[in-house]
């Protein structure tokens, strides 16, 4: 168990910078996700952490000791590969003991720490196996054997289920969070898909063009996302967005011309400024039409999803999607009434994608996502 | 799916394949069947067919009696592993600091390819005036103790010398095959064994040999049949050395080549080729038979 302290850290290659000054904290025995696009920097910023990358500026600390000038196996860390990266030559168990045979461990402790492993991750048949003979989910486990043997203060994990398929994602998914409450080492795991990043995360932190846009609960971050970018990168089926303006008063805005009521405490400081604002499908409603206070809409098609389904409507050439239970039945082609509670309207300014009625609580956030 | 393009006519494919036959023709078969001949005959020094005269085994009965021959066979395998082993060796932590891309490993990748374009007469010439003892580069160290170092006149510093230009010559082969092989390594595979707390020299031990088995292999096969057999040997040999002092660097194939057009003694000379193809091909054998079996292939 550790604390990592990430302070002002950036990166460049060359001209071209990849991470702007980030600040991060992670507490010891956090499971900490750090989501974003591909390209973003999540992943430089955790093999930073790992010592595969050299820090550009910055400092990044360990348990209170610098590691910026440490090598990897200094500092104490463990990593999941996205590829795995388990050794082709070697076992299952010369994989899983490669570091502690570094170690120079002898070699009795050894076999009884890899057979111990083995166990945890469910590879006791499997030990005299090489890497080619084995499936996706067991190289998976190899390499998560190989990373908790050493008993490091963290674990680091890179994309390690996006080779896997959707099944066996879900269930690694679900032994990787088992395996962080029997370990409770502080855990940084790097992922773009955000059902991962949802369900595994005490702290989630959202990154996007080398800039940390929202550190949070995964709960906090859905319901209160801090720019544009965390709203629509968060949630599936994704948020829906329009322009608009707010309305002097403060208490509504106009979609298509039908007066939508807002939270004046959102818009009571900004009214007439140009926002984008966003609902998530989840918190449409859909009327018959002509009800008031909804947006006339045709349904375009429909996306059955078996539990629900998925409605996408038009209103003035802009795509909605709504969620519906499974039993709300909708036809294709009609014309239909869309109603956006106000609880559940999420406004942005138009020009820095913040969130309207955010309390600058990280003021770094801030500063860089203006720059950017 | 199986293209090919099929001839019609008969005379194009000759046509096409003719030059590289009539190669064929003058510089392996014939030779080959010279070879055969005169080991197995008694060939006049200056030429004239009607005198040959067969005599079965008995010029290899000569080359087997001759102890100078089994010293030469000796130097021989002592220069091939020796040589092979220090190019191979150099190379490989030429090719593992390119890999590893220290600072100006782009400069370096270049002129570690430069010396395998270079003729071996060219490189013996070379090193000949740079190893010469009374005025070379190294002269210096006889101002130190005379003697030190004199190719000339000790025969251990003539092989010295030539082992030194062949390795030179064939770093640069050899280094070429290694950075490819390394740079088809994964790079997550060093990451991770970094990871798991090894140090390069670790690394290069359970991981980068390992997995450059197959390459290793090739090299090493290649690299002992050059040294042992190859025109580099005879080059380097000739423009240092001449199998001198007192035929301590006399490698087969020098002694060979000198004992043919020198000694003019065709026959002898053509039972020792024979019996250095009938080596290289034994040779061969044991590292395919025993030393692939070792490697691991992907």
């Amino acid at each position: 168990m550790a604390e990592i302290s990430i302070k002002d850290v950036c990166k460049s290659y060359g001209r071209t910078q990849i991470l702007h000054g980030v600040d991060l904290n992670f507490r010891a025995g956090e499971f900490v996700v750090i989501l974003g696009p591909s390209g973003c920097g999540k992943s430089t910023l955790l093999r930073m952490i790992a010592g595969l990358e050299e820090i550009t500026g910055g400092e990044i600390s360990i348990d209170g000791v610098v590691v910026n000038e440490l090598e990897p196996r200094d500092r104490g860390c463990s990593m999941v590969f996205q590829n795995y990266a388990l050794y082709p030559h070697m076992n299952v168990a010369a994989n899983i003991g490669y570091a502690l045979k570094v170690a120079g461990v002898p070699r009795a402790e050894r076999t009884r720490r890899i057979v111990e492993t083995a166990r945890i991750v469910g590879l006791e048949e499997l030990l005299d196996r090489k890497p080619a003979e084995l499936s996706g989910g067991q190289r998976q486990r190899v390499a998560m054997g190989r990373a908790i043997i050493r008993e490091p203060k963290v674990f680091l994990f890179d994309e390690p289920l996006s080779n896997l398929d959707a099944k066996l994602r879900v269930q690694m998914r679900v032994e990787i969070r088992r395996l962080h409450k029997r370990l409770s080492a502080t855990s940084v795991f790097v992922t773009h898909d955000q059902v991962e990043a949802m369900t595994l995360a005490d702290k989630l932190i959202v990154m996007n063009k080398g800039n940390v846009e929202q550190v949070g609960t995964p709960l906090e971050i859905y319901q209160r996302p801090r720019t544009r970018f965390v709203g629509s990168f968060i949630g599936s089926p994704a948020m829906n967005f329009f322009d608009s303006t707010v309305a002097p008063g403060g208490d509504f805005v106009l979609l298509d011309g039908i007066r939508l009521a807002i939270d004046p405490a959102l818009g009571g400081d900004n009214a007439g400024s140009a926002v984008s604002a966003g609902i998530r499908p989840e918190h449409c409603r859909l009327v018959a039409a002509g009800t008031a206070s909804s947006v006339p809409a045709t349904v375009d098609f429909v996306e059955e999803l078996g539990s629900g389904r998925i409605v996408h409507v038009e209103i003035d050439g802009r795509d909605f999607a709504v969620a519906m239970d499974e039993g709300q039945l909708v036809e294709a082609g009609t014309t239909v009434g869309l109603q956006l509670p106000a609880a559940h309207i999420h406004l942005f300014s138009l020009q820095t994608g913040l969130r309207l009625d955010d309390v600058p609580a990280v003021k770094r956030t801030i500063k860089t996502t203006v720059a950017a | 799916m199986n293209k090919r393009a099929v001839f019609k006519s008969w005379w194009l494919p000759i046509l096409f394949a003719f030059p590289q036959l009539l190669l064929i023709l003058f510089f392996f078969y014939w030779p080959a069947t010279s070879v055969l001949t005169w080991a197995f005959s008694l060939e006049p020094a200056f030429g004239g067919v009607g005198e040959r005269l067969f005599v079965g085994w008995d010029n290899f009965r000569d080359v087997f009696a001759d102890t100078e021959y089994w010293q030469s066979v000796s130097l021989s395998l002592f220069f091939a592993f020796s040589a092979t082993a220090l190019s191979m060796f150099v190379a490989f932590v030429l090719a593992i600091c390119v890999d590893r891309q220290l600072k100006g490993s782009g400069l370096f990748r270049f002129f570690y390819i430069w010396p395998y374009a270079i003729a071996a007469p060219a490189v013996g010439l070379a090193f000949r005036f740079i190893f010469a003892p009374e005025s070379g580069l190294i002269a210096v160290v006889n101002t130190w103790s005379p003697d030190l170092w004199n190719p000339a006149k000790f025969g251990s510093h003539a092989m010295v010398l030539v082992i030194i230009c062949f390795a030179w010559k064939w770093i640069g082969y050899n280094f070429i095959f290694m950075t490819a092989g390394l740079q088809s390594i994964p790079r997550s595979l060093i990451e991770a064994s970094s990871m798991d707390g090894s140090g390069p020299v670790r690394r290069a031990l359970d991981l980068q040999i390992p997995l450059l088995a197959p390459t290793l292999f090739f090299l090493l096969v290649l690299n002992l049949t050059e040294s042992f057999v190859g025109p580099d040997t005879y080059g380097i040999v000739d423009l240092t050395t001449e199998g001198g002092p007192n035929k301590a660097t006399n490698v087969m194939v020098y002694r060979i080549v000198s004992e043919a057009f020198r000694g003019l003694n065709y026959s002898g000379a053509a039972a020792q080729s024979l019996i250095l193809i009938a080596l290289i091909m034994v040779f061969t054998f044991i590292q395919f038979r025993y030393v692939e079996r070792r490697v691991h292939y992907k």
